[in-house]
Parts: structure tokens; C-alpha cells; sequence
């Protein structure tokens, strides 16, 4: 049944970054035919070969049903590549501008019935969807990365969403095997809004000297329960993404306290990216899927 | 070409080293005993492939099959006689 399900489903995804290949990964794992779009060649070209290595990795992890063979992937530079999709999903970098430029062309080319995603990891939905002609077909999700190994994530529905988009995103999720856990929107809704000003003070008491990267992580797990420790959980985000999410947090909140610090925005410079680059808070050797 | 489990062993266990500074019995779980994340077994996976010319897939590509240097060593030999 859920074989024929998965065909049901044309999913785009827009962007080859982390989480649009985790998320393309994660789809074509569960036979879900995918359209990734990636504007920049060099990406485009590398991601194929990301993808698959994500699913070698959710194999070797066990994470993929066993009795379902892959959907397709189809990589594109051109957005135009949206056009046949029952599902988009937006993954493109959290900046305002360019996520209402890229979601409203896609509602331009897609049917009436089609649902957008925004894959936001804190721009408000409907803030997103004000720029759009149909606010009722936006609806955010947030998969954590990786997104074959997390298995539930985070539904933001906006004020607007209407009740076909969010069960069409149900049905999707409930083929990919994620659980949705659907909050109300605001900025970085419930996950980014706890977790990125933690991880943020995570990197503000290594910045003060008061403890190294590795005591801090080793605290928080071993006597707080955190499962990966902040500052290494900041690695796996993508510490651009972080900064990127820590501004969006700061400017709408007011809170002082989300605006991203030296010591991030220092290894942002610097191009230490996290595990992408091979070096964040860690040094990984060269970079990691 | 025959491969005996000796030489593939300490190989295995060489670049364990090399990438956990420490050293690992033949035996034991690398991933029960907390000195390897399971992130690592991608890489093991990539060393073997490409140290003993082989194609870890299909239902090979399985977490258990990475435990142990043994279960290592046992794996790289099926696959390189199955391919003579």
C-alpha cells in the first residue's frame, strides 16, 4: 500500500543544501520520485552523487524500508523543473528575499492544489506567505537534519494554511515514516526558538573562556540529557544556518540575547561551516555528508 | 588471489587507530563501548571499499557488519572471493 502511496507523490525540492538533500534523500529512500532544482552548476552537479552517499548512510543505519525501491532523482537547474510536482518543498537559504522570490514563482508555475513548503528553520509562515496569491497553499515543515534519522518533525501552520495543505503534508510525512508534531507559527516556532539561543549561549560561555567546546557539549549531555551537546548539534546545523537564524530570531523577538555571537559570526567568516566544511567548533578532518 | 584475514585485520585496525588514537581488540563493539559514533561507519565503509577494491551494497551495507574488526575483516574477505 504505502509502495503505491510513495508513487502517488511528485515531490520538488528546491535547493541542494544540507536540508535539501537530506530531505531529497530521505524521499527517494521511501520511492518518492524527486525533482531537485539547484540553481548554481556546481552544486547541481555534485548533488547526485550527495544524495546518494545520504543513502548509503540511512541504509547502513537502517533507516530506509527494506521492501521499497527508490524513487527517482531528477536534478535541474531550472525552477521551471517544479512544474509537474504534487508537493514542493522550499529549502533554499533562510533569507526573506530570496525564499518569497522563489516561493512565489513556484506558486506561478504549479497547479491551484499543489502545496508549498517552506522548509524555514525560523522565518514566520505568514510572513512568507504574504507575499504569495494564495496564502491558504503555504505551510512550513521542519526536518532536523539528518532527516532519515530523525524521524519526527516539526509542522508550522500558519494562520492562513488551509486544511488541504496540511493533509497533503500529513500524507507525505506519513509516507516518508516522519510523525508530525504541527505547532502554530512565530518566529523559529518551537524548536529554533528554544534550541538556537541555547546553542548561541553554548558559544558565548566558549567565547568567555569559561569552558572549551568539548566540556560544555559534555556537560549538557552527560549530566542534562542533550543527546548530542549544543556546540556539536551546531556543527550538524550548518553554523551559517545557525547565524542566519539567530538574526531572523533577534530581529523579531527583540531578544538581545538571539543575536548571534563574535565567536559564530567569527567562524562563519572564516568559512568554518560545521561538518560541511570539515571544521565548526570541531575539527572533522575534511568535510562530512 | 587469496586473501588471508591476518594482513586485512591489521589494516582494520591500523586505520582505527589512526582515526581514534586508540587501539581496538579484535572483538569488541566499536559502538557499544562509546569510542566510535555511528556517523564513523560511513567511514569505515568508504575505507574498506576503497583499501580492498570491493562494493559494500545491498544488505551487506548493514550497521552490524561494522561492529568488530572481525565482523570487518570477515565481510572484506566474502565480498573479495566472491568476486574471484
Amino acid at each position: 500500500m504505502l509502495r503505491e502511496e510513495a508513487e502517488d507523490f511528485s515531490l520538488a525540492v528546491l535547493g541542494a543544501g544540507t536540508m535539501g538533500l537530506g530531505i531529497s534523500a530521505l524521499a527517494v529512500g521511501h520511492g518518492v520520485p524527486v525533482t531537485l532544482v539547484e540553481a548554481d552548476a556546481a552544486r547541481a552537479r555534485q548533488a547526485p552523487a550527495a544524495v546518494t552517499a545520504q543513502l548509503r548512510m540511512a541504509q547502513l543505519m537502517n533507516a530506509l524500508p527494506a521492501d521499497r525501491e527508490y524513487g527517482e532523482l531528477t536534478v535541474t537547474g531550472s525552477l521551471a523543473g517544479a512544474a509537474g510536482a504534487t508537493v514542493v518543498i522550499e529549502a533554499v537559504t533562510e533569507d526573506l528575499t530570496l525564499k518569497t522570490k522563489v516561493l512565489a514563482q513556484t506558486a506561478a508555475l504549479t497547479g491551484a492544489g499543489v502545496a508549498l513548503v517552506s522548509n524555514t528553520s525560523s522565518i514566520p509562515i505568514d510572513e512568507l506567505a504574504g507575499y504569495l496569491p494564495d496564502a491558504a497553499r503555504l505551510i512550513g515543515t521542519h526536518f532536523m537534519n539528518p532527516p532519515y534519522l530523525i524521524s519526527t518533525v516539526e509542522v508550522v501552520r500558519g494562520a492562513s494554511t488551509g486544511e488541504a495543505t496540511l493533509s497533503a503534508v500529513t500524507r507525505l510525512l506519513g509516507v516518508l515514516a516522519r510523525r508530525p508534531v504541527v505547532v502554530g507559527d512565530g518566529p523559529g516556532f518551537v524548536t529554533s526558538r528554544i534550541l538556537h539561543p541555547m546553542i548561541n549561549d553554548a558559544a558565548r560561555v566558549v567565547q568567555e573562556g569559561t569552558a572549551t567546546a568539548e566540556a560544555v557539549d559534555t556537560l549538557m549531555r552527560e549530566c542534562l540529557g542533550h543527546r548530542t551537546g549544543p556546540l556539536r548539534t551546531a556543527d550538524l546545523i550548518g553554523l551559517d544556518n545557525l547565524a542566519d537564524s539567530l538574526r531572523v530570531l533577534a530581529e523579531r523577538t527583540g531578544d538581545h540575547r538571539a543575536a548571534p555571537c563574535e565567536l559564530l559570526l567569527d567562524k562563519v567568516r572564516d568559512g568554518h561551516l560545521g561538518r560541511k566544511t570539515g571544521r565548526g567548533f570541531y575539527d572533522y578532518g575534511k568535510a562530512q555528508p | 588471489m587469496t586473501t588471508t584475514s591476518e594482513p586485512v585485520a591489521e589494516q582494520v585496525q591500523a586505520f582505527l587507530t589512526e582515526r581514534t588514537r586508540q587501539t581496538w581488540a579484535r572483538d569488541t563493539d566499536l559502538f557499544a563501548v562509546g569510542g566510535v559514533s555511528s556517523m564513523f561507519a560511513m567511514e569505515l565503509v568508504v575505507h574498506l571499499e576503497s583499501t580492498f577494491d570491493i562494493v559494500i551494497a545491498g544488505p551487506d551495507l548493514a550497521l552490524d557488519n561494522f561492529r568488530t574488526v572481525d565482523g570487518m575483516t570477515a565481510l572484506v574477505l566474502r565480498l573479495r572471493e566472491a568476486e574471484q
